[in-house]
């Protein structure tokens, strides 16, 4: 990375000689071929099935291999509205993923629960139970937005270090890569949602008790 | 669609089974698509004689509808060999929560059959004779009737930074804890 100066890099490559890092070519390898899971939910999906035909062509970006099976993907695309009758199953598919994994929650139903957020059936974010690296708004977003997400991801994992504090999830044996599955119970799942990857948004106003984020050795209990 | 008159196809009915209890519930909206309000106990017998007698091959539609004091099903039907319809059948409950029990139409229209489960699993109707009644949106396990009117819905209202109408009726119940 940085043991050899930009310019001569630039010399050299003039010359025919090309340097790179260990780094750069696996991150190069990695994010220039992100398949993804082959599956929808709603009508986003549809929008993302135009993003991969030839109009606007998903493959310029190395995504344009949709795998039938969570074995052989890198990249979730949530792409519609998840009931909570179908958040166990997303999570479970994404559980069978094998790292590195990513996921785009696209649309608004994905990220927030969208138009059915005040509904009795449908999760209000699929953050609630899995990991989301790029959110995209919209209802439904277009491909370009869904297109302009990849890119994203794309820099994301061209910023991933191998070593060292930052280096990503599946670089590092103590963070989980499955996450938990919820239940059904009689109105909504058990547990609403996973407390260790996302918090309820606090009211800047009125919430009467405030929920600890983290209980530490200095609190109270 | 032939011209189709739901009375005379009634007035028919009457005379070919004259046991039958069927009233004409008449639609005064220019659609004038009047229906049947039938007796539980003999939608069996007039299902069967306008699928076989008068060709009534094709049910579009099962929907409920939940009343103050009873639930309702109302089936549409259609004949695609005498391009005709909709002939619309309405069945009521005793009541909103013992006498529920309707008889099924599934073995008459099997297309009735995902449709009845449907009913069944947000009004809470029993169709009795049903091959597979079970739920179909909601998942087992799920308590209550979500379409009807006096569902409770789980407290899960989250903080909204634009709250307004039944949204924050909802948020100063969920910070009141129902007070007020």
């Amino acid at each position: 990375m940085g043991q050899i100066d930009q310019n001569l890099r630039i010399e050299l490559s003039k010359q025919g000689i090309v340097t790179t890092t260990m780094q750069e070519l696996y991150n190069w390898g990695r994010r220039s071929s992100v398949w993804p899971l082959n599956f929808g939910l709603a009508c986003c999906a549809i929008e993302m099935i135009a993003a991969s035909m030839a109009r606007f062509d998903i493959a310029r970006f190395g995504a344009e291999v949709f795998r039938p099976s969570p074995r052989q993907a890198d990249l979730m695309i949530v792409a519609g509205t998840v009931t909570k009758k179908m958040a166990p199953m997303v999570v479970r598919l994404y559980n069978q993923m094998p790292e590195p994994k990513y996921v785009i929650a696209m649309g608004a139903c994905a990220i927030s629960g969208g138009p059915f957020k005040q509904g009795y059936n449908v999760l209000k974010g699929i953050d609630r139970f899995i990991p989301v690296d790029v959110h995209i708004p919209g209802c439904p977003p277009r491909p370009e937005a869904l297109l302009h997400a990849l890119i994203t991801l794309q820099k994301k994992i061209d910023g991933q270090p191998l070593t060292g504090e930052d280096r990503p999830r599946h670089l590092n044996a103590d963070l989980p890569s499955e996450f938990l599955v919820p239940t059904y119970g009689p109105n909504d799942l058990i547990p609403a949602s996973n407390l260790t990857l996302w918090r309820p948004p606090q009211s800047p106003v009125a919430e009467p008790a405030e929920v600890p984020l983290a209980t530490n050795a200095e609190g109270q209990k | 669609m032939n011209p189709f008159s739901t009375e005379a196809l009634l007035a028919a009915l009457k005379a070919q089974l004259p046991g039958v209890t069927v009233e004409l519930q008449r639609n005064e909206a220019p659609s004038a698509q009047h229906s049947w309000l039938i007796a539980a106990q003999d939608a069996v017998v007039v299902a069967q004689w306008l699928r076989d007698k008068e060709g009534f091959d094709f049910c579009s539609n099962v929907t409920g509808v939940d009343w103050p004091t009873y639930l309702e099903v109302v089936y549409h039907l259609y004949s695609i060999e005498k391009r005709i319809g909709p002939v619309i059948l309405r069945m009521r409950t005793g009541d909103r929560d013992k006498s529920v029990h309707l008889p099924s139409l599934t073995h008459v229209w099997r297309a009735a059959e995902l449709q009845e489960r449907e009913i069944f699993d947000l009004y809470g109707v029993i169709f009795d004779g049903h091959a597979d009644l079970r739920r179909i949106l909601m998942w087992d396990g799920f308590e209550g009737h979500p379409m009807r009117r006096d569902y409770v819905e789980p407290d899960d209202y989250e903080y909204e930074p634009t709250a307004h109408d039944h949204v924050a009726e909802r948020a100063s119940k969920h910070t009141t804890g129902g007070a007020e």
